[in-house]
């Protein structure tokens, strides 16, 4: 039963630099909302304006249709989950998770439940008494999750809360908080820079660049019709390659060079001319010379188990990476000559100017 | 290869026996003596505890005990205060000058004790400024001037608090400030947060300088010796005691110094428990800022930090004020400006004062930082039995008295082989021997920080052992060992405690200069020898900013 947030029209200002402005969105109850971009882009300090460690310059921020502006931040009963976990090094285990429950002077014994329920909801019983120096970045994590929920907060903040642990912990931390965040039910508002990270946590995902959201929706939809070409490249890999649009016979076809091929479905306001088409590397298909394709040689091949990937040079001299499926067959020498093409419905194209996409938005 | 390898081990062997015997001869030798004597009946030469008893069972003495440790109590306690609150406010609330202010609280802190009791006897003594105006504007009083307890205890409280505030401001430097957003966000008030959060992380660091000012307060004699009248506080009675002014015996001074030396060790140990039980590792990824508030408590706040710089500063604008303007009497200063205190002082013929100050400081610099850094490297790097012994020993020093160290050096450093009374030599070795626990653990924090990875590279590189120390380890220690030797030459500058003891008339130095004249009354001497005493400090202080580049300083 988590609440609805409704930024709406927010600016920030650092004296004239201004981060953030007039950003609206809209963060349904319940879910899980991921803020997503590289260092500088405004995550964090949206995130701060939501839980009142940073002033709101212009605009409003509602929760559960409330006006929090105003509201300090230890009155908004929201929880916070920090970058460097930010437990308290003179308390223990359990001091450190019946601390907000401590400023709301519950009674003892209501305390007391409350973090027992908390501390096995998070798989950390056994630590109670530890300190925190006792314990590893993983379980001091669990801690700072622990003690942002027991609070029974209406809203769920975190702050780049994996970025500190090693990429086995990290996974671990991500399937514990998705769990906890889906038992519990609540409003959660994350910020990463680590797209991976966002694409396997998220219900949807806000992908910011320079104080604006380039893009609003699920992982799925994120990865496989970025709505610019920012997007495109920013989440996983893209081969971006020049081409042109044509009207064929009876739909829109991309040119690369002497290679042709179907576009997925456009956009009404397409028009012929140049575009820039985003291939993802498995979307590429290796063929022999003489098939139609991108004719380009092969540099360099790196074998990884589940998949083979290809460094190859188009014969216009940029350079493409390829993953393809590793199977039984020969990994292809360096230097061969191959033709590359592509799984038509699955690429990106994107206006040459504005970089926005040119795909229908129900392709 | 192996004849390599030994002889490198049997260099550093060879250094750590030489340290190793300069500790036995000059920390070790001293404090058995000391010891020795004060159990040793002068007559017969047998063992004997009557000198305790004698101090133990005498009002006379165990008053003045009972004094000390009120004195130092509630002195330690107010500056434990006043430092943690003024270091809070400038770390987290914006204060206008906030850097100048930070100098400024260092400056007062630059200048030993008793000049403050000299100069607040002007301001607040029977015939000071401040009371002439009290009881010529508020009729029918008759203030008598701050004396005793309270003229002690506001000269140590204003003293020492700058002590406590330099080490909490930098342990609130160390503070990620997402503990305190953690807590915000967890619904704590700003005093909830500040009583359960702020004061138990730095509170380590509170006990630690306020252990620092206790032993401060505890062992000087000179405030006490002039602001006290009346109030005899501990150190007055031994300090007359070893200087013969009431009578003269030396095993009944010695077995005051065990005392003393009893008590400082005890309250260390309370303190290290204590320290150790609540200690945390922090380091900030993002330290505290300071925030704007509320207009209501920005002015308290800034009148609240003001007042109480001014007012420790004020002994020192005192006093170089008053080094340039007449005496009519002893005390006494009239409005006419004049530069007779410089001329019958610092420029007079055959006044070595100056020289002797620097030598005294340069020399005792050179022997802190060449000791201090090599002892640091065997403890750090070297470790073994021998070397943990050192630093151990090595330490004694931190907990043990100036005027005991003093007293303790006069006691065994006077006949042959060691006959070192009286000279300039005994002068630096205790100055050094003082100032070294500091500079030991400042070193030792320097090599901690640089990975001995770092020499091992070098070594497998093909440099010998020594040879990587020379040409990798120290020039990455260097800028830190700089700063660390500016600020214990402004703290070796303004020692009084043992040099006081140790000075004969040539090789007196500024500070011993300014408690002669002052209990000579001759005030506006005292003055200008103050005068350039600050002004170097300063100038030092200023030079330690400009090499260093750093904002903060730790003593």
């Amino acid at each position: 039963m988590g609440v609805a947030i409704k930024i709406d029209n927010v600016t920030k200002r650092y004296g004239s630099n201004t981060v953030i402005e007039g950003l609206s969105t809209d963060i349904r109850a319940g879910e899980f909302f991921t803020l997503l971009g590289p260092s500088g882009c405004g995550k964090t300090t949206l995130l701060r304006m939501i839980i009142g460690f940073n002033s709101i310059e212009e605009g409003e921020i509602y929760v559960d249709s409330k006006l929090i502006n105003n509201i300090p931040t230890n009155k908004r009963n929201m929880g916070m989950v920090f970058q460097n976990y930010a437990v308290f090094p003179h308390m223990t285990v359990k001091e450190n998770v019946a601390y907000g429950l401590k400023t709301r002077k519950l009674p003892k014994a209501e305390v007391e439940k409350r973090v027992e329920e908390i501390l096995s909801l998070i798989k950390i019983e056994e630590y109670r008494d530890r300190m925190p120096s006792q314990l590893s970045g993983g379980q001091q994590q669990r801690v700072a999750l622990a003690r942002a929920i027991v609070i029974q907060p209406e809203v769920l903040l975190m702050d780049e809360p994996l970025s500190n642990l090693d990429a086995k912990l990290r996974v671990e931390m991500r399937n514990v908080i998705k769990r906890i965040q889906r038992q519990i039910d609540i409003t959660t508002v994350y910020v990463t820079h680590d797209q991976e990270e966002a694409l396997a946590i998220s219900d949807r995902i806000a992908v910011m660049d320079h104080g604006v959201i380039q893009q609003i929706d699920t992982p799925k939809r994120i990865y496989q019709r970025p709505s610019n070409l920012f997007v495109s490249t920013f989440i996983g890999l893209s081969n971006v390659l020049e081409g042109n649009l044509q009207k064929g016979k009876e739909d829109w076809e991309v040119l690369i060079g002497s290679y042709r091929f179907p576009t997925p479905p456009l956009k009404a306001s397409a028009e012929e001319g140049a575009i820039l088409v985003s291939v993802r590397p498995e979307e590429f298909l290796i063929a022999e010379v003489g098939q139609p394709g991108i004719p380009a040689v092969v540099r360099s091949s790196v074998f990884l188990g589940v998949n083979l990937h290809y460094f190859l040079e188009t014969e216009k001299g940029q350079e493409v990476e390829v993953i393809s499926q590793s199977d039984l067959g020969e990994i292809i020498p360096d230097d061969t000559r191959v033709a590359l093409q592509v799984v038509t419905q699955k690429i990106n194209i994107f206006h040459p100017q504005s970089k926005e996409t040119l795909i229908r938005e129900d392709a | 290869m192996m004849k390599n390898a030994s002889r490198r081990s049997n260099f550093w062997m060879f250094i750590t026996l030489c340290i190793l015997a300069l500790f036995l001869i000059f920390v070790v030798y001293p404090l058995s003596m000391i010891l020795y004597k004060s159990v040793i009946d002068p007559v017969s030469g047998g063992l004997t505890f009557d000198n305790f008893t004698r101090f133990f069972t005498r009002k006379y003495y165990t008053n003045t005990m009972i004094n000390s440790f009120k004195v130092t109590f509630v002195a330690t306690g107010i500056s434990a205060v006043l430092g943690l609150l003024i270091a809070y406010i400038t770390r987290s609330i914006r204060i206008r000058g906030s850097k100048t202010l930070n100098i400024l609280i260092v400056i007062s802190y630059l200048s030993p004790p008793f000049i403050g009791a000299y100069a607040w006897i002007q301001l607040l003594g029977r015939n000071g400024l401040i009371t002439k105006v009290i009881n010529a504007l508020i009729p029918g009083t008759n203030f008598g001037g701050i004396y005793g307890f309270a003229g002690i205890v506001l000269v140590f409280s204003l003293q020492s608090f700058p002590l406590v505030y330099m080490y909490v401001a930098g342990a609130l430097q160390n503070l990620d400030n997402s503990l305190n957003e953690a807590a915000e966000s967890l619904g704590a008030s700003n005093f909830k947060r500040i009583r359960s959060i702020i004061v138990p992380l730095v509170l380590p660091t509170v006990l630690a300088s306020s252990l620092l000012v206790f032993m401060r307060v505890f062992s000087d004699f000179g405030t006490p010796m002039l602001i006290g009248e009346g109030y005899r506080t501990f150190p007055v009675v031994l300090y007359n005691q070893f200087m013969g002014e009431v009578s003269n015996d030396d095993f009944f001074s010695a077995a005051l110094c065990v005392i003393m030396m009893l008590i400082t060790l005890v309250f260390f140990f309370i303190q290290r428990r204590i320290s150790r039980r609540h200690s945390y590792s922090m380091t900030a990824l993002k330290p505290m800022e300071p925030r704007r508030v509320s207009r209501k408590l920005s002015i308290l706040s800034h009148g609240f930090v003001y007042l109480v710089t001014l007012l420790a500063l004020l002994p020192q604008l005192m006093v170089i004020a008053t080094s340039f303007l007449k005496e009519s009497t002893p005390g006494m200063f009239t409005s006419t400006l004049t530069l007779d205190n410089y001329l019958n002082t610092i420029v007079a013929k055959n006044n070595k004062v100056i020289g002797n100050t620097y030598l005294f400081g340069l020399g005792a610099i050179l022997l802190v930082v060449v000791i201090g850094v090599l002892i640091s490297y065997l403890a750090e790097r070297k470790r073994s039995a021998l070397t943990s012994t050192l630093d151990t020993l090595t330490m004694l020093p931190y907990i043990i008295p100036g005027s005991v160290i003093g007293i303790a050096f006069l006691y065994s450093l006077s006949r042959p082989p060691l006959m070192l009374s009286g000279t300039a030599t005994i002068i630096i070795i205790a100055l050094a021997l003082r100032r070294m626990p500091y500079t030991i653990r400042s070193s030792s924090a320097i090599i901690g920080q640089i990975s001995p990875s770092i020499e091992e590279a070098a070594v497998s590189l093909g440099a010998s052992e020594m040879r990587s120390f020379r040409q990798v380890t120290l020039p990455m220690m260097l800028p830190g060992i700089m700063a660390g030797a500016i600020m214990s030459w402004i703290t070796v500058i303004s020692e009084l405690s043992s040099s006081i003891i140790l000075y004969r008339a040539n090789t007196q130095t500024l500070t011993v200069s300014i408690y002669v004249e002052v209990i000579r009354n001759n005030f506006g001497n005292a003055a200008a020898y103050s005068t350039v005493l600050t002004l170097t400090s300063v100038l030092s202080l200023i030079l330690f900013f400009k090499l260093t580049g750093r904002k903060d300083i730790s003593v």
